[in-house]
């Protein structure tokens, strides 16, 4: 069982994330948008939309440092243990208090403006749900952090980063607590997803604004005016 | 010098009767889809008023298009682009639905499914954004005609800025319409403002285009238009603007709007342009210049260096007579008669309206003088204070200068041309007074009041070595990126996603023969087959009948008629049905 959920199911999502965002962009350039819907709504968003988003970019980073970065580094930079662990609840704390009521405030706007409601699909609501369980299980283990003493970054974090290397360590998995294992899961589950729905918008972040000239020229005949044909064998079916 | 080519219009607001052709037949091509209700590329506001969205002008408020810091550096209204991305996550300068208005439609089942009842069941009006019932308060032209100006004129963005001297009544008023589309920039804000670059502007004619598979919802680019001529379709979530129709223009005939416009009052044109100055002209310290900025941005198509230049640019030779031939460049560089709009946005917008007239015509009308009599024309002109000042407020950033030369000029080609077409004798004096020949002028009015529809449009086809991918059968065809007219149903990521749906486009060619043509039915002579899309209902469409046959046997299953080219002139009965042609 943990075999499955903590081996073979990271490995399928990494997959399906990886060849499910070739497939979306080839296929469906047109349908990789926000789908902003501020043009409904504007008071709630205003608020909701930033501290949601900001909020996130930090647990991201905050992830980074967590999973990413081992210990033994941290250790070597002479940051300690605990001090290492204050730090990280602390920001965790905030970023994650942040994006929490952002996705409350986003949430609440999504089930009540009408407008907004109607413009919502079944996909999404699924995303929703996925979404926001990982979002508070993660804080759920932010806040458990404080009583009990999971050193999660001898635990999952390893586990995490083994995927990568192909060491496998389901038993790390194992000895976690319940919470850690369902938001691992479930996070893995969000990744698998997240190429099919609205999440793509991640990958598509502007920066390259900062660099371009204002005014972009382009030639009427250059390939890109979306006015190809669609590739063989990705033709729409039945028109 | 960088020679580039714009593809241009002009309107004569004195001839716009206000009747919304324009935005009904663009609707009906481009924007009749969900998503896009609220959108329209072409609106016709009535002046004063509010305008679409609602106070759009107010650029305080809306902080679109572009200012001049004091170091004399051209920044966006809008903030930076480090600003732009700070505020992606919510958009503060984005007009809500409201402020355009939430589109409806009518509950018409109850029409049929109402049990009987003592009262006629009614429609109720439904939102298409909630599904909800909803109560119509306001909608893209609730001010049309001055209609309840009385409570919300006040608030045009224009008017503010001379209030003190208007009282808004009836017995005093003037009105005239204004036509909208996007303005296609040379400096366009809209492109500025898109964080992933999906806007551009065509390097071969200028027009400015959304991406629809770059485009990312973004939104900066509605804040960012100051003529708010960028919609968010808020089914597909990206964004949409008109395309000047850049389908027809390539095919060498004009856009929808102009095509059906009833007034006859839009010019089509190219403008040649020195891309190397524009930001130089849209930097200048005071706004009431950047008219004469902008002009002098322009290029003369006769100066042989420019010609050379151009040439050099790879603008090709018919494009350049095209540029020469251009009813813009006359109107804006020869009689100066054409203004810019708002030219303080310093976008350095490209379609140029000539200033109505009619509101001093009226009044000298309604004191019972004459109207035609230049005397009183220019002292209407001189003392209708408010009028002027007004289409100084929309034409040249408040200087009241120009538009007062271009309404004298209007004023005496009235004048003028009534002592000839009454047979009289000419008065040379009067071109004279407002700094014209006798032959500009008699040309000003001819591309006024008669020009043809082949001098009113004078649009060279995109390149013919390109047009193989024109044509219908071609493999590509432009229109169908989804979205636009080849708008598929929903794919599985919610409106609109998915791979695009070809569509067949009508031939276009066959359109331009027909309008050209000068004839009821299908022109003789000229390459056309049945295509009933084009078919305005006179005569018949060539080649709908087969040509009589000769003997009394049934026409044999091969020869199919469609590839006629000759129905108007074809042997036998048909004749009298194309007859149309005789009519020459
Ligand atoms: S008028 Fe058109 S080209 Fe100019 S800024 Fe607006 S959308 Fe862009
Ligand atoms: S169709 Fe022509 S006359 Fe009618 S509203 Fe439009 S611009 Fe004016």
């Amino acid at each position: 069982m943990s075999e499955f959920f903590f081996v073979v199911f990271p490995y399928i999502c990494v997959t399906v994330f990886v060849v499910g965002h070739v497939w979306r962009y080839r296929y469906d350039k047109f349908g990789w948008t926000t789908r902003s819907s501020q043009l409904y709504e504007n008071r709630l968003l205003r608020i909701g939309s930033p501290m949601f988003h900001f909020g996130i970019l930090f647990v991201f980073l905050g992830h980074v440092m967590g999973l990413g970065v081992p210990e033994s580094w941290t250790s070597a930079v002479g940051l300690s243990e605990h001090w290492y662990h204050v730090l990280a609840i602390s920001i965790g704390a905030v970023a994650g208090f942040s994006t929490i009521v952002g996705m409350v405030i986003l949430i609440y706007r999504r089930r009540t403006v009408g407008p907004v409601f109607s413009a919502t699909t079944r996909m999404d609501k699924f995303m929703y749900a996925v979404l926001a369980s990982v979002i508070v299980l993660g804080l759920v283990n932010t806040a458990g952090q404080v009583v009990a003493d999971y050193n999660y970054r001898e635990g999952v974090s390893v586990w995490f980063r083994g995927i990568w290397r192909g060491a496998l360590y389901p038993q790390l998995m194992e000895e976690a607590p319940l919470s850690f294992q369902v938001h691992g899961v479930l996070a893995m589950f969000l990744f698998a997803l997240w190429p099919f729905t609205r999440l793509v918008h991640v990958f598509s972040a502007p920066l390259g604004y900062l660099t371009r000239p204002y005014i972009v020229y382009r030639s009427r005949d250059d390939a890109e005016l979306g006015s190809h044909r669609p590739r063989r064998g990705w033709e729409r079916i039945g028109s | 010098m960088r020679v580039m080519a714009q593809m241009a219009m002009v309107m004569n607001l004195d001839k716009c009767i206000g009747c919304h052709t324009c935005s009904v037949t663009c609707k009906q091509a481009w924007t009749n889809r969900s998503g896009t209700e609220y959108v329209w590329f072409n609106n016709v506001e009535t002046r004063p008023g509010l305008g679409y969205p609602r106070t759009y002008e107010d650029q305080e408020k809306w902080r679109g298009g572009w200012e001049v810091t004091r170091r004399g550096r051209l920044r966006l209204k809008g903030g930076n682009r480090f600003k732009k991305l700070a505020t992606i996550f919510s958009n503060p300068k984005l007009p809500s639905i409201n402020e355009y208005y939430e589109p409806w439609t009518y509950d018409y089942s109850t029409l049929t499914d109402a049990p009987a009842q003592e009262h006629t069941p009614v429609a109720r009006p439904r939102s298409l954004i909630s599904g909800e019932n909803m109560k119509v308060e306001w909608s893209a032209n609730w001010d049309d005609d001055l209609g309840g100006s009385t409570a919300t004129a006040h608030r045009d963005p224009m008017l503010k800025k001379i209030a003190d001297k208007v009282k808004f009544e009836f017995e005093q008023t003037f009105m005239f319409y204004l036509p909208r589309i996007c303005e296609h920039c040379l400096n366009p804000s809209c492109a500025a403002s898109c964080p992933s670059g999906a806007i551009y502007k065509r390097s071969e004619d200028g027009i400015v285009l959304v991406d629809q598979d770059r485009c990312r919802g973004w939104r900066m680019c509605v804040s960012g238009c100051p003529y708010k001529k960028v919609y968010f379709n808020h089914r597909t979530g990206k964004a949409e603007k008109c395309t000047f129709c850049f389908p027809r223009i390539e095919v060498g005939i004009p856009t929808v709007c102009s095509e059906t416009c009833v007034g006859r009052l839009r010019y089509i044109g190219l403008m040649l342009y020195d891309a190397d100055r524009v930001l130089e002209a849209a930097s200048v310290a005071e706004d009431q210049d950047l008219y004469e900025a902008q002009r002098s941005v322009f290029l003369d198509p006769f100066d042989p260096a420019v010609v050379r230049e151009a040439e050099r640019a790879g603008i090709p030779r018919d494009w350049l007579d095209a540029a020469q031939r251009s009813p813009i460049h006359a109107l804006i560089n020869r009689y100066k008669v054409a203004l810019p709009l708002h030219p303080e946005y310093r976008t350095m917008p490209m379609v140029w309206y000539i200033p109505p007239l009619s509101p001093v015509v009226d009044v000298v009308k309604d004191t019972g003088e004459d109207a035609e009599d230049t005397g009183n024309l220019f002292a209407a002109i001189d003392a209708l204070r408010i009028p002027v000042e007004y289409l100084a407020e929309l034409f040249t950033a408040g200087d009241v200068a120009p538009v007062d030369r271009t309404l004298k000029k209007l004023a005496a080609m009235r004048s003028y041309m009534r002592d000839v077409n009454m047979g009289r004798e000419p008065n040379a004096a009067i071109p004279q007074g407002v700094g014209m020949s006798e032959e500009e002028m008699y040309d000003m009015y001819r591309l006024l009041a008669l020009a043809k529809y082949d001098e009113r449009y004078v649009i060279p086809p995109a390149h013919a070595e390109q047009a193989h991918s024109l044509e219908e059968l071609a493999t590509e065809c432009s229109l169908d990126y989804d979205g636009g007219p080849g708008m598929g149903g929903s794919g599985p990521f919610g409106e609109g996603s998915g791979s695009p749906t070809p569509i067949a486009v009508e031939n276009f060619q066959m359109l331009q023969n027909r309008q050209s043509a000068d004839t009821l039915a299908g022109p003789a002579g000229k390459a056309s087959r049945v295509n009933l899309l084009n078919w305005d209902g006179k005569g018949a469409p060539s080649g709908l009948f087969p040509p009589k046959s000769q003997g009394p046997g049934p026409v044999a299953p091969g020869s199919t008629p469609d590839t006629s080219d000759d129905g108007a002139t074809g042997s036998g009965g048909t004749g009298g049905l194309t007859g149309g042609a005789d009519l020459r």
